[in-house]
């Protein structure tokens, strides 16, 4: 019978029929490593042999300048109120979101969302409106010598904005995949609340949590639209380490300027590792949660697979 | 934004028992404490500063604000704004639908740093993003030094904005394309296939289709990221006025020069248009949710 020969030749040309020939298959990738290479390899590529240029010796003295010590310690003071503030919230609203119903649910998740919408420069702006001194509050903040804006606390606030929904943005979806049934049952069995969501609940979503941590803290350190506007650029008070880059790269200070870049730059590469291995781990996770056996009766799709 | 993170959720997997909608929902405590928080803090920080910004230009007349918004400098400005971001945009559509193509679907030593590189503009600094493209690209940089020769500058032009904000919108179509093109069935190819369709014809009518959404998703991301996008784009753009000054410097000059009422009006431009790619993007992402549920 010729049946079972066409079968096959049918099944092999299918298998070719879902992919490419070799040629056209490494020619793509070529083309998109091309791609990456010169958007995302030359540039840190650049970053790393700009701030070499004059020798290490040259670019340790950048990173000793008092004013880079000033714009690195603002920096971490900045990413350590605002990370934990966007924190706490990501995970009051992603509760709220994930473990109940309510009206007007999607409005607020999309009003979670609008951050990321602005333009850091009218995020900026709008503190200037508030805090400002032709602001709601200036006159008063004035008169009781309070300074937001051209200070440290108009950055963070900027910072907080910016960085508002990261957390809660990892939070939501994944707490709403996992439901509430575990929880449910711990409180069924007699747990307070608390104890439902430390020993129940954050264990599910310490990865989730984590990854919106580091996301939300790469990008408070490296803000500068936002930052730029209400920091007032003063030389060792109010410059982050982006703005301090700034500065420095427009006095043409090139080395110094590519050296305080170069640790935005590693710090860049450290947030894609750690985010790398959490995604790998939570793999691994999901195949080895996918091996278990079924623990209810299995419904016939699963006893078909 | 998150495209990264749902790649890695679980999209498929363990069955997941949903908890069924009805009244006995409230067995879990903190409703109250948990959402009200979070419209608190929600209020505090983004909805009162932001409607800030609408009162301030209540306090414009609408001569004044029409005049701000429309002037000859800022008009210029939306031109190369939305012109730029459209590039550069539509470039990572066809870039970014590559990468994840290539990602998905083939195996080349390196994958997985290549895969973790894609998150790259999302982790850099804008700022580092501007001076490192601006150092390529200018007379006497790396790529710079072998087009000047030949009449090419891309630094300090209106074509350098597009290229900084291809880098900085090229996660955005990588990551919603990717999850889409890994969850699509390879029966369907190998139907249209055995049916006699050549791999062309199935790229384009049965596995384009299906990832469309994704991909439109991808691209109103980039072009939204990029209409906002201020710390790459100064240090390349030369900001000549007219020539190649994005609209978000405009506000910022502005505010420079003690103009409130300008830079606010003009603010409220760039608010208005994010709101409607927000809507836009949010009926995308509807969309592709409807596609793949219909689909699985």
């Amino acid at each position: 019978m010729s049946g079972g020969t066409s079968l096959r030749s049918n099944a092999r040309r299918a298998q070719a029929g879902t992919t490419e020939s070799p040629l056209v298959r490494w020619l793509l990738i070529g083309l998109a490593l091309a791609f990456m290479g010169l958007f995302l390899v030359l540039p840190l590529a650049a970053v790393a042999t700009e701030a070499l240029r004059k020798g290490f010796g040259a670019y340790l003295e950048a990173l000793r300048e008092p004013d880079a010590w000033a714009a690195i310690r603002l920096t971490l003071i900045t990413a350590a109120i605002t990370v934990p503030l966007n924190l706490v919230f990501g995970v009051a609203a992603a509760w709220a979101i994930a473990k109940f119903e309510f009206r007007g649910k999607a409005i607020l998740t999309t009003l979670v969302d609008l951050p990321f919408a602005v333009s850091p420069v009218v995020a900026g702006l709008i503190y200037v409106l508030v805090f400002g001194a032709q602001g709601w509050f200036g006159p008063w903040l004035q008169a009781h010598d309070i300074k937001i804006i051209f200070a440290v606390p108009g950055i963070v606030l900027a910072t907080i904005f910016v960085t508002f929904p990261f957390i809660a943005r990892e939070l939501i979806p994944l707490m709403q995949a996992q439901g509430s049934d575990e929880e449910q049952a711990a409180i069924v069995l007699g747990a307070t609340g608390w104890q439902t969501f430390w020993r129940v609940t954050l264990p599910n979503i310490k990865w989730g949590l984590l990854y919106g941590v580091i996301l939300c803290n790469a990008r408070a350190m490296g803000e500068f639209g936002a930052v730029s506007v209400v920091s007032g650029h003063i030389r060792g008070q109010t410059n982050t380490m982006p703005l301090h880059v700034e500065v420095l790269y427009n006095e043409y200070q090139s080395v110094a300027a590519f050296a305080v870049a170069s640790l935005l730059a590693i710090l860049a590469l450290v947030t894609l590792v750690i985010k790398s291995i959490i995604e790998w781990r939570h793999e691994r996770e999901m195949k080895a949660l996918a091996d278990l056996p079924p623990e209810r009766p299995p419904t016939p799709d699963a006893a078909a697979a | 934004m998150n495209a990264g993170a749902s790649s890695a959720l679980p999209s498929t997997g363990a069955p997941i028992s949903r908890p069924r909608p009805g009244k006995p929902r409230r067995v879990l405590p903190g409703f109250n404490l948990t959402l009200g928080y979070a419209l608190f803090y929600l209020c505090l920080i983004v909805l009162i500063p932001l409607s800030a910004l609408v009162f301030k230009t209540f306090t414009l007349t609408w001569d004044q604000f029409w005049a701000a918004v429309t002037s000859p400098r800022v008009m210029a400005s939306y031109r190369l704004t939305f012109g730029a971001s459209l590039l550069a945009a539509i470039v990572n559509l066809f870039g970014g639908l590559l990468v994840a193509w290539v990602l998905v679907r083939y195996h080349f030593p390196g994958k997985r740093i290549v895969d973790a590189l894609v998150d790259l503009p999302f982790a850099l600094p804008t700022a580092v993003a501007g001076i490192s493209l601006t150092a390529l690209l200018a007379g006497n940089g790396w790529i710079g030094q072998f087009l000047e020769p030949h009449g090419i500058k891309l630094a300090f032009t209106p074509a350098g904005v597009v290229i900084a904000l291809i880098f900085i919108g090229l996660p955005f179509v990588v990551r919603t394309v990717q999850p889409v093109l890994e969850d699509s069935e390879k029966e369907l190819e190998e139907a249209a296939t055995s049916l006699g369709a050549t791999r062309w014809q199935t790229f384009w009518r049965v596995i384009l289709p299906s990832i469309m959404p994704a991909l439109l998703t991808g691209f109103a991301m980039a072009f939204a990221r990029a209409i906002g996008e201020y710390g790459s784009v100064i240090f390349i753009a030369g900001n000549m006025p007219m020539i190649s000054e994005i609209t978000p410097l405009i506000i910022i000059g502005k505010l420079e020069q003690y103009d409130y009422g300008g830079a606010t009006a003009v603010a409220l431009v760039m608010l208005v248009i994010s709101f409607v790619m927000l809507l836009v993007i949010n009926g995308l992402q509807g969309w592709q949710r409807k596609r793949s549920g219909g689909a699985s």
